[in-house]
């Protein structure tokens, strides 16, 4: 068979989504984020809800996720999406609402506002990445950093006796009764990412259907800022992030 | 038909803006300003127009509910007194720079700090010149009685409409906490969502496939860019300097001496002047309602006419700057205030008339 012949439309198996608008994006080679920005807009593609989809963009590396993502998105001040989903959920409950933040965003200026919104039992979709650092102002440790792991801001290595311990924000929000689904994945290989999307997607349909917060993490590489090359980063977040932030399902409704 | 009630200035606040048609009230409890989300809560709007109340985990979540809404074309509000509108100002710098309508309510309290939870016009220089970061200004509306708690409330939305940008309705314990009379507006219904596309197309609604995709932000990293944004806000706010200053007048007309003062030092200044003119001083009141824009204008053409002016505040003196700014130096212009929580009486302010501008 020639190539000719294999490249036609009804063999068309896998194509990139509408729902990315054309710009390049800004994100380092071999970084996450641009996959779970894909994986967001093919489930909003999918399940035809471009014109029900309100996105929050957060304050950190995917500060730009609204030059991305072809829908009505909001800008928020770093920290503070949930409580702006909050008010568009509320204020019109007929569409998806998502927030998309890092750790630093969700789990350090932003604690209050998360555990807030997930505690009240917002309807809306939290998609956190969790790189355990702060990406974008150039690698400084996050509430996420590992004990031992190295920042701009931790030079010898995240000493919790001095620095404090890592949280774990998803465990954290699991035990509040306004989360419907709380869920970790990643999506540094082509299982993981099938995982993740029908996460994001479950997470979308329960959320719509009134049962509170769908919170979502995605444990993500940072290449740059922990000075790694694609490959060595998702080989160091396999053997020392998965351990401390084990991928799966943490809390799901009752059937 | 009108509908008369004895009401309290931050009751006045929440029924006028369930008669307005507000979408959305996101607000934090504290003194002296509780009343106006413990009376929203008691109405159940929700129930009626379908407005949203919801008790914010923090002042700085309730600005960004406003933001959140605000950005859908939506009718949002919060209120708050001195120390909490310290913290909203992040929000605030945020919705200026998105340029979004919203109405802020700040009931003024003594500080800096924790300050006293009694009555003080200390936040002047926070709600006229900035609070936040960067270069922004609000609407600023001063209410001197419940009347105008409740008026300003559809006003500031309407120029918060007009202009996509946020108001302020810069009140204080003394009117937030005092009852009077108020006639209350006609209920009018909230906007339907054609309606709200139709008057807010950049709001965020939902991407429809006849529009290009809505963005609310507030960031641009391109110095040339973000400079043309930021002239852009500064032409509007020229504009609204050209159009909305707003003021009221009181025995100006033969005035050799001005008082001028807003909110509830302006009340107090009205019986100051009665005094006064008993004993024969011929003063007049200039009221400014917009703090910003300001009333520079009019503060000039008096500055003519008369032999001095005394600004009554309830502060170390801020909008004394402004008058002196006005008045370029064409009459001299003097500070009284009272600061902590204490109002000045009518008889003081007399005095220091007689004593700082006439005989001074």
């Amino acid at each position: 068979m020639t190539k000719e012949q294999i490249i036609k439309p009804e063999n068309l198996v896998y194509k990139r989504t509408k729902l990315l608008t054309d710009k390049v994006m800004h994100y380092c080679p071999g970084c996450g984020h641009g996959t779970a920005h894909r994986m967001v807009m093919e489930v909003v593609d999918e399940m035809g809800i471009q014109a029900e989809t309100i996105g929050v963009a957060p304050v950190g590396c995917s500060v730009f996720a609204y030059d991305y993502m072809n829908i009505d998105m909001q800008e928020a001040a770093h920290g503070r999406a949930p409580a702006l989903a909050t008010a568009i959920k509320r204020l019109m409950p007929e569409k998806y609402v998502f927030t998309y933040q890092g750790d630093g965003d969700l789990a350090a200026i932003g604690t209050a506002e998360t555990i807030h919104a997930c505690n009240r039992g917002e309807n809306i979709v939290i998609i956190f990445i969790n790189n355990g650092i702060y990406g974008m102002t150039g690698g400084q440790m996050a509430p996420t950093t590992l004990p031992g792991m190295k920042a701009s801001t931790c030079p010898y290595g995240r000493d919790p006796k001095i620095m404090g311990n890592p949280l774990k924000i998803t465990e954290l929000v699991a035990t509040l009764p306004g989360t419907c689904f709380v869920t970790r994945h990643s999506v540094h290989t082509p299982a993981n990412v099938r995982k993740t999307k029908r996460a994001i997607r479950k997470g979308f349909e329960l959320s719509y259907a009134k049962k509170g917060v769908s919170f979502i993490e995605i444990v993500s590489n940072c290449n740059s800022g922990w000075k790694m090359t694609p490959v060595q980063a998702n080989k160091w977040m396999e053997e020392n992030m998965f351990p401390f932030y084990p991928l799966g399902d943490i809390k799901v409704p009752a059937e | 038909m009108k509908e008369l009630r004895l009401m309290k200035g931050n009751d006045a606040i929440a029924e006028a803006a369930i008669r307005c048609g507000a979408d959305g009230y996101f607000g934090y409890p504290i003194t002296p300003q509780s009343e106006v989300l413990e009376y929203l809560m008691a109405q159940k709007p929700y129930e009626t127009t379908g407005m949203v109340v919801l008790q914010a985990e923090s002042e700085v979540a309730a600005i960004n509910m406003v933001y959140g809404g605000a950005s859908c074309g939506k009718k949002c509000m919060t209120s708050s007194s001195s120390p909490g509108i310290s913290l909203k100002q992040e929000g605030i710098s945020y919705i200026a720079g998105a340029e979004l309508p919203c109405l802020i309510v700040n009931v003024v309290r003594g500080g800096p700090g924790l300050g006293t939870i009694q009555p003080s016009q200390g936040d002047y220089f926070q709600a006229t010149k900035g609070g936040g970061h960067g270069d922004y200004r609000l609407i600023v509306l001063a209410p001197a009685s419940v009347q105008e708690m409740s008026d300003f409330v559809s006003l500031g939305f309407e120029l918060a409409f007009k202009y996509r940008n946020p108001a302020m309705i810069l009140s204080d314990g003394v009117i937030g906490q005092m009852m009077e009379k108020v006639e209350l507006q006609e209920t009018k219904p909230r906007w339907t969502k054609e309606e709200i596309v139709k008057i807010s197309p950049w709001a965020t609604t939902g991407k429809t496939s006849d529009r290009e995709r809505n963005i609310i932000t507030s960031l641009d990293l391109d110095p040339s860019r973000q400079e043309k944004h930021v002239m852009k806000l500064d032409r509007k706010y020229k504009e609204i300097e050209a159009n909305e200053v707003r003021f009221e007048k009181i025995n100006c007309d033969d005035a050799e001496y001005l008082f001028v003062a807003f909110g509830s030092s302006a009340r107090i200044c009205q019986k100051s002047m009665d005094i006064a003119r008993e004993k024969g001083i011929k003063v007049g009141l200039l009221r400014p309602i917009t703090l910003w824009p300001f009333p520079s204008k009019p503060l000039f053409e008096l500055a003519g006419q008369v032999k001095g002016m005394l600004t009554v505040e309830m502060n170390l003196g801020q909008m004394v700057e402004d008058v002196r700014l006005a008045v370029d130096g064409k009459v001299r212009v003097e500070h009284y205030g009272r600061v902590g929580g204490i109002i000045p009486t009518p008889d003081e302010i007399v005095e220091v008339l007689e004593t700082k501008i006439i005989g001074g």
